[in-house]
């Protein structure tokens, strides 16, 4: 599935580094039990963090300044700890950098994840582009706030999304 | 906008074209998954939750729908469509269900998104009645009418509706989760058996405060919720409830599908370090985002139709006299009524458990002609209950003796409102695909043998609760007796509880000895009736004599038989 970006496909300008692999040049997202390693990485290129679904956000909190993007996890379309995750990072940690979404979320999911805070979508799932775009515009009305602050609608607590 | 709230739907939050473009899109997007699944795109466990979030079950025999009648309220024209679909989509029926929902037990799969259409038309929906999301808010059922109402929780439970619609963050939390709000000091919500429930009351400037207490629940472990706070003040109800879920949704279990509720986070953490997981989550907040202002209070409060109550000056009197010629009407009137706040009206419950019959089934007939009578004598408005019965919030007392004839031609004025026949049931084995034994029969053999109206009213209040297996959709840990069908090598036997509560005085029923079989349940209870009637001082309560005596005394009553 290609990268995913206000529900077009995009260009993936970041590497994905491994475990024991030996972290190269260019944007690299590593795994959080490397994040000292990246930071440490000798000039300026973009540096990203991938973070499981229990990691409490705060721990970035001292790295994040020097960091691009956040990606976190769906080990599956049901665990939605990443979209507290994702809120947390964009309200209570102020992060402006992208947040990826990674794992298998649904297409259906796509304007919670956006909401939440999400900017991109990596899913390892197959469907059609075309399905995450039609679940990016199907429904234009929401009953709550999120991160992205919309326009609210005038009465009680809706606003347009878009 | 409209801010003449005596053109409006009474009771209701009335839609606008906002609210309805919402559940066409919502309608619109189901029939697109419903596609898919068709299609093969959806994998039946990738459809799963996509179809619980529209409140479709997968269930014994056939799909089920739980319709959600948010807080309880409906109108005359959202019965109708009911009645319609129980006629054109099921077998007739619709079932009341302890969370003020309607279920259909016969439904298929392909006619779903239709069914939602014709919901959407009479601006219904069945967004989250089921699945790990927050479920359909509930509320007292004589909201905005009970004479010892502190403060109308509708406009709340609105509120808290709206929230948690589609709320992007809470749509696949570890668990379902209930929340309930009362604004009496008489709590009829059950609110310590809520994932959170709310206490509301006017504070200083008789602006809302709210005691919220959380964790509580029933299932396999039943626990009785803590306060967590006092005195919310309102402009911070929706961001308290948003630290509260999102600690749930971070610290909940997901390993483990009957350890995931909120309860037993609560438990594990322990209540001080859960609150202050909550507090922690509430500072960091920025509290304006979340803001419950007066304004947005006072829009969604407009969008309520009020009724104009005017009665009589001699309504009170007028009834009274019905009352003395006509002692069948006068045992109604005590059982089935409830003081409105206005001296000339009354809350009248309409009993779904006629002698024999199954608890909270209702006959698309019987929904049209309460339509009817909601129209002719409650200003169109409709409430269901958590004993699954349903309310007229707002009848004149000089046109109560005319609505009860018209009951009784209908089936429709059994006298037992929180006696021995206002039984709560689930629907057991027979539609439940979880359940271990059927609850339905034994709730239909008790109210039968206790037909009586004079002996009802003699045993006094006492709930009975069944449910059909461990995961208590019927309340029974909160039934002053409570009922559990268990499986015993193929064989249906009954567990009986003794001394739980839902209210005030709210208790887990206690555990009194081996289940029973089938076949000796409703003679033992019958049993342990008469004991209790023996032993009670008089008119003390079934409860009361509980507490005072213990389990013991009514042991041999039940195992011991003369
Ligand atoms: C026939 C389809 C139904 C199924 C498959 C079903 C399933 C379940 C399950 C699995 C639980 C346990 C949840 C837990 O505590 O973790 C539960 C609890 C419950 N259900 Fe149902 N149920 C059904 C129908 C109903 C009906 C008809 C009612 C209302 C009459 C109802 C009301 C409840 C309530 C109040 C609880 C207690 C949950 C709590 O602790 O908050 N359910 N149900
Ligand atoms: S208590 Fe058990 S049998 Fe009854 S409805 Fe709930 S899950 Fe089904």
């Amino acid at each position: 599935m290609p990268l995913l970006e206000n529900g077009q496909v995009t260009q993936d300008r970041w590497y994905m580094a491994a475990e024991g692999e030996a972290l190269p040049d260019g944007a690299v997202i590593v795994p959080l039990a490397r994040l000292e390693e990246g930071l440490a990485r000798a000039g300026d290129a973009p540096l990203g963090v991938i973070i499981a679904p229990d990691v409490d956000v705060a721990a970035l909190r001292a790295a994040l300044p020097r960091l691009e993007l956040v990606a976190v996890t769906f080990p599956s379309f049901r665990d939605g700890r990443a979209f507290t995750q994702a809120r947390a990072l964009r309200e209570h940690l102020g992060f402006t950098g992208e947040i990826r979404a990674t794992g298998t979320p649904l297409p259906d999911q796509y304007e919670f994840l956006l909401r939440c805070g999400v900017t991109t979508v990596q899913t390892e799932r197959t469907e059609d582009v075309s399905v995450w775009q039609q679940a990016h515009t199907i429904i234009s009305i929401a009953y709550q706030p999120s991160t992205l602050h919309e326009r609210p609608q005038g009465l009680g607590l809706r606003r347009f999304l878009s | 906008m409209s801010t003449d709230t005596t053109t409006l739907p009474v009771g209701r939050y009335a839609y606008d074209q906002v609210d309805r473009t919402f559940l066409s899109q919502r309608v619109a997007q189901f029939r697109e998954q419903v596609a898919r699944r068709v299609a093969g795109d959806l994998s039946e466990d990738e459809f799963k939750p996509l179809r619980l979030m529209n409140g479709l079950y997968l269930q014994l025999h056939a799909y089920m729908l739980r319709v959600a009648v948010p807080y309880g309220m409906m109108g005359s024209d959202q019965m109708r469509a009911l009645a319609h679909i129980a006629r054109t989509y099921d077998r007739d029926y619709g079932h009341f269900t302890t969370r003020q929902n309607m279920q259909f037990n016969w439904i298929r799969l392909e006619d779903t998104p239709d069914i939602l259409e014709l919901l959407a038309r009479v601006d219904m929906h069945a967004i989250q009645t089921s699945g790990n999301c927050i479920r359909n808010v509930t509320c007292d059922e004589f909201a905005g009418a009970a004479a010892d109402e502190l403060l109308d929780p509708r406009i709340h439970a609105e509120i808290l509706r709206q929230w948690s619609t589609l709320h992007p963050e809470f749509s696949f939390l570890p668990r379902k989760f209930k929340i309930a709000i009362s604004g009496s000091p008489h709590d009829r919500v059950a609110a310590r058996f809520h994932d959170i429930g709310l206490v509301a009351r006017p504070g200083p400037q008789g602006r809302p405060v709210f005691d919220v207490f959380v964790g509580g629940g029933l299932g396999r472990t039943p626990i009785i919720g803590v306060k967590l706070r006092d005195n919310l003040p309102e402009e911070d109800l929706v961001a308290y409830l948003e630290a509260i879920v999102r600690v749930y949704n971070a610290y909940g279990r997901r390993d483990n599908m009957y350890k995931a509720r909120i309860k037993i986070l609560v438990q594990a953490l322990g209540v001080e370090a859960f609150r202050e997981k909550v507090d922690a989550e509430f500072a960091l907040m920025n509290r304006a985002d979340y803001r419950l202002d007066p304004a947005i209070v006072a829009g969604i409060r407009a969008r309520f139709g009020i009724p104009p109550l005017e009665a009589p000056a001699d309504a009170d009197r007028t009834l009274a006299a019905a009352r003395r010629t006509d002692p069948a009407f006068d045992r109604w009137v005590r059982t089935n009524t409830h003081p409105h706040r206005h001296e000339g009206f009354i809350c009248a419950v309409i009993s779904v458990k006629p002698d024999g019959g199954i608890p909270g089934d209702i006959t698309a007939d019987q929904m049209d002609l309460v339509a009817d009578l909601a129209d002719s004598h409650s200003f169109g408005e409709i409430r269901v209950t958590h004993m699954q019965n349903v309310v007229l919030g707002h009848v004149r007392k000089d046109q109560l003796h005319e609505l009860w004839q018209k009951l009784v031609a209908a089936r429709l004025a059994t006298p037992n409102i929180g006696l021995v026949g206002d039984i709560i049931a689930c629907p057991g084995l027979d539609y439940c695909a979880l359940a271990n034994a059927r609850s339905i029969p034994i709730a239909q053999k008790l109210s039968a043998r206790f037909a009586n109206p004079e002996l009802q009213e003699r045993i006094g209040p006492l709930n009975i609760n069944i449910s059909g297996c461990i995961n208590a959709c019927g309340h029974h840990h909160a039934g002053h007796i409570g009922i559990l069908g268990v499986d015993k090598r193929g064989q249906e036997f009954f567990q009986l509880t003794l001394g739980g509560s839902a209210g005030g005085d709210v208790a887990i029923g206690q555990i009194l000895g081996p289940a029973l079989p089938e076949d000796e349940t409703v003679d033992a209870i019958a049993r342990l009736i008469d004991t209790y009637l023996v032993l009670r001082h008089d008119n003390e309560q079934f409860l009361d004599t509980y507490r005072r005596l213990g389990a013991a005394s009514f042991k041999d009553a039940v195992y011991a038989p003369a």
